[in-house]
This record gives C-alpha cells, sequence and structure tokens, in this order.
C-alpha cells in the first residue's frame, strides 16, 4: 500500500508547533520517548519499545569456518528487517533504500565500532570460529527506528548466552546448556544511536523525531556513541547542510542521552538477570501482563498546569458580570413560597399548532365542497368536531381519524356524485394525517 | 596532500521525462572493479556497500544540485573505481563534482571531499587504503567551500568526542584545498577550449 501522503495544513501544523518550541506529544526539544526493555525467555531475544516504535532482537550463533583474510576472528552478521506489520508503506518490494540505509548504519555502528571481542569467538584458528547473528526486526513504525534498533541489537548481544566450548588438542568439545553453563560473549562498550531531526534548514532539530516529524523534517544527523563519549559512527542524511557548530553541539547532546540510555539498559539487564536466577518467572508472558483489557492501565500524560490560575484569573477578570437574576422570594401561604417568575409554558405550543392543522384542514375541506350540499358539508364539520376531544392514545399520531359509514345512505344511491363526494372528504383528512409523519 | 590514485569514469545524462514536476530525479550508481583494489574481489552489482554508496552519492548531489532548473528530467551519474587507494568516496564526489559541471548542469557550488582519520593523536587527512586499514576513525566529509555548508558527514570507527573538532578542521581545510585545485583545473579547461573553438 502506498504511503498516505502528508496533508498540507497537517504539515503547516507540525511546522508551527516546532518554531514555537512544541511537540505534539508534549516533549521538549531534547527530550526522549519512554524506553521499555523486556526480554523473552531464551537468552538474547528482546523487546524495545521507544514510545509506540517496537523493534524485536534475537541473537543465534553457530559454528563455522572462518573467513579466509581473517581467520582468528568471528563473524558478526547483522540483519534488520522491516516487518510489513510494521507500517502498511512497508512492502516486500518497495523498501530497498531505507532497508540498506539502516542496515548499512547498524552494521557500521556494531560491526566497525568493535563493540564485540571478535578474537574470543575463535575456536580453532582457520577452522572454526563462532558466527554471531542478530536478527532485528520492526514491529511498529512511530519514528526513529534506527535508534530503537540500535538499542534492541546491543541489549540482545549482552543478554546472549552462547554454549561453552574447550578444546584439548585437536579435539574440541561442544557443551550443551545443559552440561555446563552458557558463557556471555565479551563486550567492550555499548553504541547507542541517537538521531536528530532539522527543520527549517537547520534551524530548528529535535532529538528522537516521531513518525509525523520524521515526515515533515529536512534531514536527519545520526550519532552513535557510548558512554564513554567516543564517538562510534555519525551519518547525517536527507540532504541538509549543516555547520559544523551544529555538529559539536549535535554530540554534546548526544552524550548526555547515550549515559542516560546506557543505564536503563544496565538496569534492565540487571533486573532480568536476578529474577532468573532466583527462580522466578521471566519472559515476554510476564511482561506484557500489564496490556490486558481487564487492566485497563492510562500512562500518566504530564501536563503543564503552571499558568493555569493566572490564565483562569484572566478570564474571570475579563468576563462579564452575569446579570441580575436573584430575586426575593414571595411566601404566598404557609408551604408555598415563589421566587422568581417563570417563563410561559412552551408546551401550549405545541397544542396550538396541532388546532391550527385541524382548522386548516377542516377549511380545505369547506373550500374543495363548496357545490356539494349543506349535509355533507354538516358531516365534515361534525367529523372535524368530534375529532377534537377524542384522544384515544398518546401514540406519536397527531390525530385519529374515526371515518363512520356515510349517515345518507340514500343520497348515495340516487346521486353517485355526492357519493363520490363524500368519500373524497373522508380520504382528504387521512391524507393529510399522513403528510405529517413522514418518519413513520 | 598527493593526488588520488583513485580513478574514476562518470557520464552523466540529462533530460528524460520522469517522476517529479517540480524539480529534477538525480540517481546515482556505483560500481567497483573487480581489480581495483590489492586482492581481486567480485563484487555483485547490487551488493550493500555499493548501494549504500549510490544513496550517499546522490544525497550530497541533491542537495548541491540546482534541481529546480530542470523539473521532469532525471539526472544520472555513474561512477565507477578503476584502481582505489583509500579515499573513495571523496574521489567519488570530487570527480563526479566535475563530471556535473562540464555537463553544464547548474550547482549551488563546488562539492569537495576528503577524507580524515586521526592516529596516535594527530588528525591526518586523505587516509591512504593502508592508514583506513590500520583500523583507526575515518571521517568522510563532503563540503560546499564558499558557505562552509556540510552536505554529507560520514565516520566510522571509535573517535573520542573532543577530538571530533580536530578531525572535522582538517578534513574541512583539505576540502578546501581541493576546491582550489578543481577549480585551478576548470579554468585551465574553460580556457582551453574556448582556445579551440576560436573565439
Amino acid at each position: 500500500m502506498k504511503e498516505t501522503p502528508l496533508s498540507n495544513c497537517e504539515r503547516r501544523f507540525l511546522l508551527r508547533a516546532i518554531e514555537e518550541k512544541k511537540r505534539l506529544d508534549g516533549r521538549q526539544t531534547y527530550d526522549y520517548r519512554n524506553i521499555k526493555i523486556s526480554f523473552g525467555t531464551d537468552y538474547g531475544c528482546c523487546v524495545v519499545e521507544l514510545g509506540k516504535t517496537r523493534v524485536l532482537g534475537q541473537v543465534s550463533c553457530e559454528l563455522v569456518s572462518p573467513k579466509l583474510n581473517r581467520a582468528t576472528e568471528g563473524i558478526l552478521f547483522f540483519n534488520l528487517e522491516l516487518s510489513q506489520m510494521a507500517a502498511p508503506a512497508f512492502e516486500p518490494g518497495r523498501q530497498s533504500d531505507l532497508l540498506v540505509k539502516l542496515n548499512r548504519l547498524l552494521e557500521r555502528c556494531l560491526r566497525n565500532s568493535k563493540c564485540i571481542d571478535t578474537e574470543s569467538l575463535c575456536v580453532v584458528a582457520g577452522e572454526k570460529v563462532w558466527q554471531i547473528r542478530v536478527d532485528l526486526h520492526l514491529l511498529n513504525h512511530d519514528g526513529n527506528i534506527i535508534d530503537a534498533a540500535s538499542i534492541a541489537a546491543i541489549v540482545a548481544l549482552c543478554h546472549f548466552r552462547r554454549p561453552d566450548v574447550s578444546v584439548q588438542g585437536d579435539e574440541v568439545t561442544l557443551y550443551t546448556p545443559e552440561e555446563r553453563d552458557p558463557v556471555p560473549l565479551s563486550i567492550h562498550h555499548m553504541p547507542i544511536c541517537v538521531s536528530f531531526a532539522f527543520f527549517q534548514q537547520g534551524t530548528y532539530l529535535l532529538v528522537d523525531p516521531n513518525e509525523r516529524e520524521e515526515r515533515v523534517m529536512d534531514g536527519l544527523l545520526v550519532l552513535a556513541m557510548n558512554k564513554h563519549r567516543e564517538i562510534c559512527t555519525i551519518q547525517s542524511s536527507g540532504g541538509i547542510m549543516l555547520l559544523k557548530e551544529q555538529v559539536l553541539r549535535c554530540s554534546k547532546i548526544a552524550g548526555v542521552k547515550v549515559a542516560e540510555i546506557t543505564e536503563l539498559i544496565q538496569k534492565a539487564l540487571e533486573n532480568d538477570q536476578k529474577v532468573r536466577k532466583e527462580g522466578g518467572k521471566f519472559g515476554f508472558a510476564e511482561s506484557i501482563a500489564n496490556q490486558r483489557i481487564t487492566a485497563f492501565k492510562m500512562e500518566k500524560a504530564p501536563i503543564d498546569t503552571s499558568d493555569v490560575e493566572e490564565k483562569a484569573e484572566e478570564i474571570i477578570a475579563e468576563a462579564e458580570p452575569p446579570s441580575e437574576v436573584v430575586s426575593k422570594p414571595v411566601l404566598w401561604t404557609p408551604g408555598t413560597a415563589q421566587i422568581g417568575e417563570g417563563i410561559e409554558n412552551s408546551w401550549g405550543d405545541l397544542e396550538d399548532s396541532e388546532k391550527e392543522d385541524e382548522d386548516e384542514g377542516g377549511s380545505d375541506e369547506a373550500i374543495i365542497l363548496d357545490s356539494i350540499t349543506m349535509d355533507t358539508g354538516v358531516e365534515v364539520s361534525n367529523i372535524g368536531s368530534q375529532d377534537a376531544p377524542i384522544v384515544l392514545s398518546d401514540s406519536e399520531e397527531e390525530e385519529m381519524i374515526i371515518l363512520e359509514p356515510d349517515k345518507n345512505p340514500k343520497k348515495i344511491r340516487t346521486k353517485t356524485i355526492s357519493a363520490k363526494q363524500e368519500k373524497a372528504p373522508s380520504k382528504k383528512p387521512v391524507k393529510k394525517r399522513k403528510k405529517k409523519r413522514p418518519a413513520n | 596532500m598527493t593526488p588520488p590514485q583513485t580513478h574514476l569514469i562518470y557520464v552523466i545524462r540529462g533530460s528524460r521525462a520522469r517522476a517529479l514536476p517540480d524539480r529534477a530525479l538525480v540517481n546515482c550508481q556505483y560500481s567497483s572493479a573487480t581489480f581495483s583494489t590489492g586482492e581481486r574481489k567480485r563484487r555483485p552489482h547490487g551488493d550493500r556497500k555499493s548501494c549504500e554508496m549510490g544513496l550517499q552519492l546522490r544525497q550530497t548531489f541533491e542537495a548541491a544540485i540546482l534541481t529546480q532548473l530542470h523539473p521532469r528530467s532525471q539526472i544520472d551519474i555513474y561512477v565507477q573505481v578503476l584502481q582505489a587507494d583509500g579515499g573513495t568516496y571523496a574521489a567519488c564526489v570530487n570527480a563526479a563534482t566535475l563530471a556535473v559541471m562540464d555537463a553544464g548542469i547548474p550547482m549551488r557550488d563546488f562539492v569537495c571531499a576528503c577524507s580524515a582519520g586521526f592516529v596516535d593523536g594527530t588528525a591526518l587527512a586523505d587516509l591512504s587504503h593502508v592508514e583506513e586499514a590500520a583500523g583507526g576513525p575515518q571521517l568522510a566529509l563532503a563540503l560546499l567551500p564558499a558557505s562552509g555548508q556540510i552536505a554529507l558527514l560520514e565516520m566510522d570507527a571509535r573517535l573520542h568526542e573532543d577530538h571530533l573538532e580536530q578531525v572535522l578542521e582538517a578534513a574541512a581545510r583539505a576540502a578546501r584545498d581541493v576546491h582550489t585545485l578543481l577549480d585551478r583545473v576548470v579554468r585551465q579547461h574553460v580556457h582551453e577550449a574556448s582556445i579551440l573553438l576560436g573565439d
């Protein structure tokens, strides 16, 4: 499905809001969305939620023969997939540009920065090494895929345990998890990507853009740093023109953000470790419990109420005071008092309108039946007058007419014309009534 | 700065009927010959690195070419690397700038690129293959010299934040040197061409 285009007014609204330093979800310009990390039952499986963007990461390992020019190093392979459930625009054939960009960025961030000690993945030099494969799947796209993906990758790698191996001479023994505890990977540092979105030719910048902001941005700058303030990757994209000062400022902001996120990751890993050790329940089933419908819980959204009082006072001061309405109570008799005078009962209008209709009907008939003899005219008026006191039910029908047989049968036999005319008036009121009930 | 040993062939084709109604579409393809590096490597045409390089070149030139002046047309830039000795992205950008100018397509400014690195506390500009393979941090920078705006910035491997400014400065200075060189070459070429045309 092709991506729905963003309307001009939405674009303008977003840009204007950014000019006034306001974001749609109430964040400040340098604020990240809530990051939530949950682990699965297997080692190396995690889901990272950055606001509504969700990425699933899974690490697996395999013994293979090494690359020819790097005989003593293990192999790292990263693969990010944009699942079709992430956004309707992601179709199997259509994603290539974005996919290549994201994958290359992740590869450079994690492989070239040497966050994992590949030498430690070597089992037998030149023959057997570990190949570590990190698969990332984007489950929901709400902006800033690269940050969420990099966090998921590094968390999954930190969480992963590979089977233990021992080498004795020529023999290589691979132990199953039951025989010996699996061994964690040796990770030197944790590079985390931080995205900066630029607007209005670089005048405004936002950290962690969400999906709407990404649509209106001019360009993106991604900085990957670790907590030791080492920059692992910089990538500018989207055709913006940057100045050196902007890049330096972004690197400072990124340093702060990365420190916070690294702390969060450490805490999540520790928690999971503790739960597993104590034998408690772990895995996705536990962490998703809050989201059942029976346990409906809204996240508290912080609202700025600092100037509410002043605004309220302003409104009260400027508003016109209500007119004097309160009047003194008048005591008619003990037990009966009156305060003020009520307005006229408006229900009376309805009865009047009904009577008016009757009269109209009656008058119409009178006009049509001019030629008819006096008897029939009397009959008609009788019908009309008979209707008023008869109130049979409180149905929606305004009136019910009881059609009575003709009182002068002789006239019907002799004067057919007059008989027809007699019947006509009886029909007419029915028709009129039908008109009044269009809904039925 | 030693002249780069990366040779390129460039092709520019313009004005084909294409999608965008208000500006030109810039399409870049990067291809590396199998004999370009020290070891013969067979690179399939659509592999990720070539794709990424193509995307980056496209991003650089979309920012520099005045695309508004050529609506509904497509500008294709094909780059073929014959000999690679480090700094391939920078060499590609510089060559493509000359090609676009030669083709007569209007640009905001020259796009000059240079790579830079950081070894033993010193910032180095224009890394060769040996220096790149050593594994230190590498920065590739594409600059519009007149305004000092950075069209593309790309960095790999670990570099401490404090050294970033130094390295950026080295790359920018080298890019400006490239600009003087390119400028001189273009003027000389125009001069020769006008002589040949017999003005």
